[in-house]
């Protein structure tokens, strides 16, 4: 283990404890929309995929990386942008009345 | 900063790591912050959007930290990724929602499995023992999480059959496959063995884990099983990230897992189950009731039913009419029927004739967590007519009349009496304690879970109105504005 994996792990405890506080303060009204959304977050893997694809792009092999690369990098795009919209489409739905 | 793994990889010279840290902190503050907005509904799009910018702002900054912001294949599939995403999103129907996001989940998961396979590869991370298990265990779950999307999704969408399906040993070929993964986890840091061979060795095993562990879930315990595939897809991300050693995938992948976790536990709850049964298996449905058995018992209700016809001293809808105060308890029924509009024609008919209407939602109606609130919204339900269950629960006995519209299980008593059945302990809709219940289902079949509702039985203060749904309100409807 070096330093950036002991500063990468820190990262992930405390992000899963601040997450779970976060989500903890959303009313089950909004759960499905919470849920959409986190779904489009956990698109950021495309960071990952972006990455590993130019890399291989730019190695001796590029052929069968990129492809595998590409396919990264389109479902995890088709994931957040799916997911922001959608989620965004619902929550347009949630109206209050004039009273 | 003693960074071997990323400087080596990258001649990143436009932004340091430092910097880089910083970054990455920052856009993980404005996920959190967006997420917090998520708390209030005036709030939520705004929310919404904060967090997509954010990402946005990664990607960005992922190009040019990385020195790869002049490769045009990059681009080619965002453009391609966004335009079916934009497209899924814009034709998708609300009753859809679960499908949609088991789908979109499972695309999360192959990515991260994809992502994993390149770091064991050696492809975007170093080859240290840490990165290595980071790989392994980012190409395992997630395999799971897209191959347990994929039959979710298909169940959802009736491309599979909704029944749970039991593999004899179930349990123990889910604790076999386990074991295996561990092995093929650990085994490559004692011995060297062909990374191809470790990949297709995980992909393997944990689809199959992910497949058999789904295939056992169907119908009312699909929220359960949709909140733990959300939770998989972000500690995928945030495994794929350790892996690569990029912080900002590890800290977004951290707090999608952390909500699906705690998502997967207020389902659990609802449902009277802990995790570990759900991990193993056991679902809302009574294995040990044949078939046959549940058939006779159903007839015999309908045998009993037509021999007492039920003796109407009033009308019921004069009933209705006189109503002052209503809650409606919706289920997946309704929205199988699409009945959400009448049911909000029928809530603004009593409106306007002076009842105060409520509507109670049970975390579990639906088939994901807040489903039903969602539909109900798209009918342009007021939201602040929306209560959760506890909120409601000890109404029903002052309430004048209760309307059930699709709903079963949530409502069953046999829940707090039947010891032993599947439902028992389940906190469900105290509907029974109502004066006057009327009840939209489809027939008078026990819900999922197999269970017989005893409501059905009651002679008095029972008003049963069999059929689809959408036809039945619109004949209440029409008589009661006659």
């Amino acid at each position: 283990m070096t330093q950036l994996h002991i500063i990468l792990l820190g990262v992930f405890v405390i992000s899963t404890i601040i997450g779970y506080f976060l989500i903890n303060n959303v009313p089950s009204l909004l759960h499905t929309p919470l849920m959409s959304g986190m779904n489009a977050l956990s698109g950021i893997t495309l960071i990952g995929a972006l990455i590993a694809t130019a890399v291989a792009f730019k190695g001796t092999q590029p052929a069968l990386s990129t492809i595998f690369g590409g396919v990264a990098i389109i479902v995890s795009t088709i994931n957040v942008f799916g997911g922001f919209s959608v989620t965004n489409r619902m929550l347009k739905m949630f109206k209050r009345k004039e009273r | 900063m003693q960074n071997i793994s990323i400087s080596l990889l990258f001649n990143a010279t436009l932004i340091n790591n430092t910097l880089y840290y910083v970054i990455c902190a920052v856009l993980a503050l404005f996920v959190m912050f967006g997420i917090f907005l998520m708390s209030k509904v005036e709030k939520a799009r705004l929310g919404n959007a904060i967090s997509a910018f954010a990402i946005l702002f990664g990607v960005i900054i992922t190009l040019v930290r990385n020195d790869i912001l002049n490769i045009w294949v990059l681009y080619l599939c965002l453009a391609i990724g966004a335009v079916i995403g934009l497209f899924l999103s814009a034709k998708i129907k609300m009753i859809q929602m679960p499908q949609m996001i088991a789908m979109l989940n499972g695309l999360g998961g192959l990515a991260s499995l994809i992502v994993g396979g390149f770091a064991l590869a050696g492809i975007g991370a170093d080859q240290l023992v840490f990165s290595q298990i980071a790989a392994s265990l980012a190409i395992s779950i997630g395999s799971i999480t897209f191959f347990g999307s994929l039959v979710a999704a298909g169940k959802l969408h009736r491309v599979f059959p909704q029944k749970p399906i039991t593999l004899p040993v179930h349990k123990f070929i889910l604790v076999s496959l386990i074991v295996l993964l561990f092995v093929g986890i650990v085994l490559p840091i004692f011995v060297s063995i062909n990374t191809a061979v470790i990949t297709v060795f995980l992909i393997v095993i944990a689809s199959s884990f992910g497949v058999i562990f789904t295939i056992k879930i169907g119908g009312a315990d699909m929220p359960i099983a949709i909140s733990l595939l959300n939770s998989l897809s972000g500690v995928a991300g945030a495994i794929s990230g350790l892996a690569i050693g990029d912080a900002l995938l590890v800290s977004v992948g951290g707090i999608v897992g952390a909500s699906g976790l705690f998502l997967t536990q207020i389902m659990c709850k609802a449902m009277n189950k802990s995790l570990f049964d759900i991990l193993l298996g056991r679902t809302s449905v009574a294995f040990d009731t044949n078939e046959k058995d549940k058939e006779e018992t159903t007839d015999s209700i309908k045998l009993e039913q037509e021999s007492q016809p039920k003796k109407e001293e009033v009308n019921p809808i004069e009933i209705l009419k006189a109503a002052k105060s209503i809650i409606i308890a919706p289920g997946y029924g309704m929205a199988i029927a699409q009945a959400q509009h009448l049911v909000k024609d029928l809530a603004d008919f009593l409106t306007e004739n002076g009842a105060d209407v409520k509507y109670v939602i049970h975390p579990v109606a639906g088939r994901m967590p807040g489903h039903m609130n969602v539909l109900l919204a798209e009918a342009d339900v007021d939201y602040d007519d929306l209560y959760e269950m506890d909120d409601l629960n000890s109404e029903f006995e002052n309430v004048d009349c209760t309307i059930v519209i699709g709903a079963n299980d949530v409502m069953n008593p046999a829940a707090r009496e039947a010891e032993g059945t599947p439902i028992y302990g389940m906190p469900i809709l105290n509907v029974d304690h109502c004066k006057e219940i009327f009840i939209f289902n489809y027939d008078l079949k026990p819900g999922y879970s197999g269970v017989e509702n005893p409501l059905y039985n009651k002679n008095t203060g029972i008003h049963l109105y069999l059929g689809d749904a959408a036809d039945t309100l619109k004949t209440l409807l029409e008589d009661l504005k006659n």
